[in-house]
């Protein structure tokens, strides 16, 4: 009675936006809001977990016939944790300010719920070239997520985008925005929005949505 | 009377001033995820505070003794199978890894525990009781405790990991009791359809941290009032 398993294609593009691992799954929510006060810490972070969650993918659907199910949520942590560990020393010897400023969030990648339920959903089942198709189409849609919300708060913050000014210098900086409230106002407004795209979208199909949302800016 | 004070300001600021969920966003998922009615709620907040202060017991034992960079066991076991006593051994690479270890341990045995003696609870609880496992609130405690066990000059003794242990887990419940208040209002009211759910459920997470940071700066004056009660 199983379902057909998705194929390599259809993992890789539900990851990316059918099925976001934040706007439509509500997973891995720590680093989402806590490392996106600007661009650059955010894609630190999105490189750091896309390089766990390809590399655990990768072992833990190697070694999926030996799992016995019991144990295979320690086996996914284990593995999880060492590439983290990997992940945290490079940080370290290459990018000392940044991992100096990502602090306690690169080693909380280990309890990152995208990574266990990715190894869980697909990894211990299926073969090993789905499974990457599947790591790099989550990994693009975490990294699409996390930069989402890293514009409008790096911009409103701050005024900047990757440290270059954008907006004029007399933008005051909403301070609020770069400060821990702002991060979930943030994130539960452009939620919102993401769910009423994808109603309209439902209902009147994506072209129209595309229109309707220019005729609004005018 | 120095310890105290100390011992009181590290668990107000994990509990109040640096709330592990308002302010450094560890533990959303079940603050999101059970946070539909108040007694479920408190109930999971009561098991996270219960396993986050074991798991910082043991993970501060396990650092202060094995891991930390100059510990005593791996120096006495280089020393005893005929090493060089000058050489430097720091095992805090295998942290992360042991910590996780330790934390599904020690979750594996509340889980048996909850699901001997407190049945309802357990089946309230569903899926969330192992996903404990996976709250980023446990292993951040244990990442602090670890943080204050680096330097060899200052080390935290394992009256302050457990406080800031406790303190965290305190905060984690009354963040997450008070969310699970404002849902169950929240119920009744006419939220915009798109916002149902998740959405509504951060802006309202979003105003409550604004609230919190009304606390900073209360160290100071809950030091100065110890230090006038205790002349």
């Amino acid at each position: 009675m199983a379902r057909e398993e998705p194929t390599a294609l259809e993992r890789f593009i539900n990851g990316v936006l059918p099925e976001n691992p934040v706007y439509r799954q509500l997973l891995g929510m720590c680093p989402v809001l806590a490392v996106t006060s600007a661009m650059k810490p955010a894609m630190t972070m999105a490189g750091a977990t896309a390089f766990v969650l390809i590399c655990a993918n990768l072992v833990i659907s190697l070694m999926r016939k030996l799992l016995k199910p019991h144990l295979r949520i320690l086996v996914f942590t284990l593995t999880i944790a060492t590439f983290v560990t990997i992940a945290d020393k490079f940080l370290a010897a290459y990018v000392y300010e940044m991992s100096k400023q990502l602090g306690p969030y690169v080693p909380l990648i280990i309890v990152n719920c995208l990574i266990i339920s990715r190894c869980e959903i697909c990894a211990s089942k299926q073969s090993v070239g789905v499974a990457a198709a599947d790591a790099v189409g989550m990994s693009l849609g975490f990294a699409l997520a996390l930069a989402t919300i890293a514009t409008v708060r790096e911009i409103l913050g701050a005024g900047t985008w990757f440290g270059l000014h954008v907006l004029p210098g007399s933008w005051p900086g909403w301070g609020i925005m770069v400060l821990p409230p702002g991060a979930f106002l943030t994130l539960g407004l452009l939620l919102g929005i993401a769910e009423w795209v994808s109603r309209t979208q439902a209902r009147t199909g994506l072209w129209r949505t595309a229109r309707m949302l220019w005729s609004w800016r005018r | 009377m120095e310890t105290l004070t100390s011992l009181i300001l590290i668990f107000i600021g994990a509990a109040l001033i640096n709330n592990f969920v308002l302010h450094y966003f560890v533990g959303i998922c079940p603050f999101l995820g059970v946070s539909r009615r108040v007694d479920t709620a408190f109930g999971m907040g009561c098991a996270v505070t219960f396993v986050i202060s074991i798991s910082a017991l043991l993970n501060w034992t396990l650092t202060y003794f094995v891991l930390r960079p100059g510990a005593p066991l791996p120096v006495w076991v280089w020393q005893l199978a005929g090493g060089d006593p000058a050489t430097q051994i720091d095992l805090s690479v295998l942290s992360y890894i042991v910590y996780i270890f330790v934390i599904a341990s020690s979750v594996q045995f509340v889980e048996m525990y909850v699901r001997k003696f407190f049945p309802p609870l357990y089946r309230s609880f569903g899926v969330y009781l192992p996903l404990i496992t996976t709250n980023c609130a446990i292993l951040f405690g244990s990442l602090e405790v670890m943080k204050h066990l680096q330097d060899p000059t200052k080390l935290w003794g394992l009256h302050e990991a457990l406080a800031l242990a406790a303190g965290g887990g305190i905060g984690f419940t009354i963040a997450i009791s008070l969310m699970a208040g404002i849902r169950e209002e929240l119920d009744l009211a006419d939220v915009p359809a798109p916002l149902k759910g998740a959405g509504i459920a951060l802006i309202v997470a979003g105003i409550m941290a604004m609230g919190f940071m009304g606390f900073t700066g209360v160290e100071k004056g809950v030091a100065g009032a110890i230090s006038t009660l205790l002349r």
